[in-house]
């Protein structure tokens, strides 16, 4: 019984980083230091030291794969630089781009979010059914609850995928919205 | 119709150059999708003239906005639509700016320049067009970056674990929703009374004598029993038919007279 114990307690960092590795390998969706944790039946602190080391590795390895934190967890993906490559073996192609109108109406709900239509029309000057629309069919956008005013107007904000599909770890990486007001000014 | 010779019109995201593309000879389209609404065509005007944003020459961009917004009419009507509130906004300002300012005696309280609403709206706008640019970088660097395949397992995957009894078992399922089906239809069929008593005379007719037991067995539903017990009262009312038991509580025999 005491051998058992001991077992547990002697995993020593490197293998620790292996698990890790092994198991945001396997992971479908980007794992979270949480459920790293859990399953290994480690500490947080241990589990953030392990992924840190594991990424510095990546790093110095200087190989086709990287590990990166992304929409709240990790993951190991190609870099980017060998993009070209990869889509000729797996013959896709970008997906197709959002439209200008989709974008704006993106970066709107994203910066503001929750937010109601007719407040999205006030920025953009246009109505914006459209564009909400094909967001929501791409799930970068979700509902958000009701805004308790006159009409109670559906609000919005961005989804997982969002953060996933533009690489975000979390909303707070999104760069201030005040510093694209310097861009203005030169006009 | 006549349409009006290709000019450049809308605008390209990365170059905010505007251009309409002529498909064929007759047929021009409008690359609408990417034109974003009445205000970025205001600020591509605005730097189009070079003008400051914060002191807008509001004759001449008024002037050139609504050229813009007539050729587009001609093409797309509802598009116009949203374009037509901010040149009904600009001329707006256009005259409030032409009257004379009220002389106000109070220096701190300066008459509100009338562009200043819209500078506002079109630096807000400006801020989330930047913002959309840089969220259109963002998810073209990250298309470029593969996570790997799926893994098969069981959540994702839940047929893996099917044997072939599971699939006898669902082929019997199917089966016997098959049959439940068939019952139903049978179900449906329902007699009326004149057709039952056509049957049940033509029965009597052929065989003189007719069980009566038997025939109420031969009914299937309730409604159809109903149906079969009324045939029996009418023809017993109506035509010379005799009811017969030979012992008490047996069976009770129609015969013909």
């Amino acid at each position: 019984m005491d051998e058992e114990i001991e077992e547990k307690q002697t995993r020593s960092i490197s293998e620790i980083v292996s698990l890790v590795e092994a198991l945001v390998f396997v992971a479908d969706e980007p794992i979270t230091v949480k459920t790293l944790a859990d399953v290994l039946e480690e500490d947080r602190e241990t589990i953030e030291a392990a992924v840190e080391e594991l990424k510095q590795e990546y790093e110095d390895r200087e190989g086709g794969l990287q590990l990166r934190e992304i929409a709240g967890g990790w993951q190991i993906s190609t870099r980017t630089e060998y993009h070209e490559e990869i889509r000729k073996y797996l013959k896709t192609r970008p997906n197709a781009k959002l439209s200008l109108a989709a974008l704006e109406t993106l970066a709107v709900i994203a910066y503001k979010q929750p937010v109601t239509v007719p407040e999205i029309l006030e920025i953009r000057g246009v109505q914006s059914a459209s564009a909400i629309k094909t967001l929501l069919d791409k799930k970068l956008i979700t509902a958000k609850g009701r805004k308790e005013t006159v009409g109670r107007p559906m609000q919005y904000g961005t989804s997982k995928d969002f953060l996933l599909q533009f690489g975000l770890k979390d909303l707070s990486e999104l760069p201030s919205i005040e510093d694209f007001e310097d861009l203005t000014q030169g006009i | 119709m006549e349409q009006p010779q290709p000019e450049q019109l809308s605008f390209d995201f990365y170059t905010e150059k505007p251009h309409l593309v002529r498909e064929s000879r007759d047929e021009l389209k409008l690359t609408l999708g990417n034109f974003a609404g009445p205000l970025d065509l205001l600020l591509y005007l605005i730097k189009q003239e070079q003008a400051n944003i914060f002191d807008i020459p509001i004759a001449r961009i008024t002037d050139e906005y609504l050229k813009y917004v007539r050729l587009m009419k001609s093409f797309d009507i509802t598009l116009a639509a949203d374009f037509l509130v901010m040149a009904a906004t600009l001329i707006e300002i256009k005259s409030k700016m032409l009257l004379p300012q009220e002389i106000t005696q109070d220096a701190e309280e300066d008459a509100e320049d009338p562009r200043e609403m819209l500078v506002r709206q079109l630096l807000e706008h400006q801020k989330f067009k930047n913002a959309s640019q840089m969220l259109y970088e963002r998810v073209t660097v990250e298309q470029a970056v593969f996570p790997r395949g799926r893994v098969e397992s069981d959540e994702n995957n839940a047929e893996t674990n099917a044997t072939v009894f599971d699939l006898l078992a669902v082929f019997q399922r199917i089966l016997s929703r098959h049959t439940e089906e068939v019952q139903m239809e049978i179900q449906r069929e329902e007699v009326s009374l004149s057709e039952m008593l056509k049957n049940l005379k033509k029965r009597i007719f052929e065989t003189k004598e007719l069980s009566l037991l038997k025939f109420f067995e031969e009914m299937h539903t309730r409604r159809e029993l109903v149906t079969a017990f009324m045939a029996v009262l009418e023809i017993v009312r109506a035509e010379s038919v005799k009811l017969v038991q030979t012992t008490t509580f047996g069976d009770i025999i129609l015969r013909k007279v």
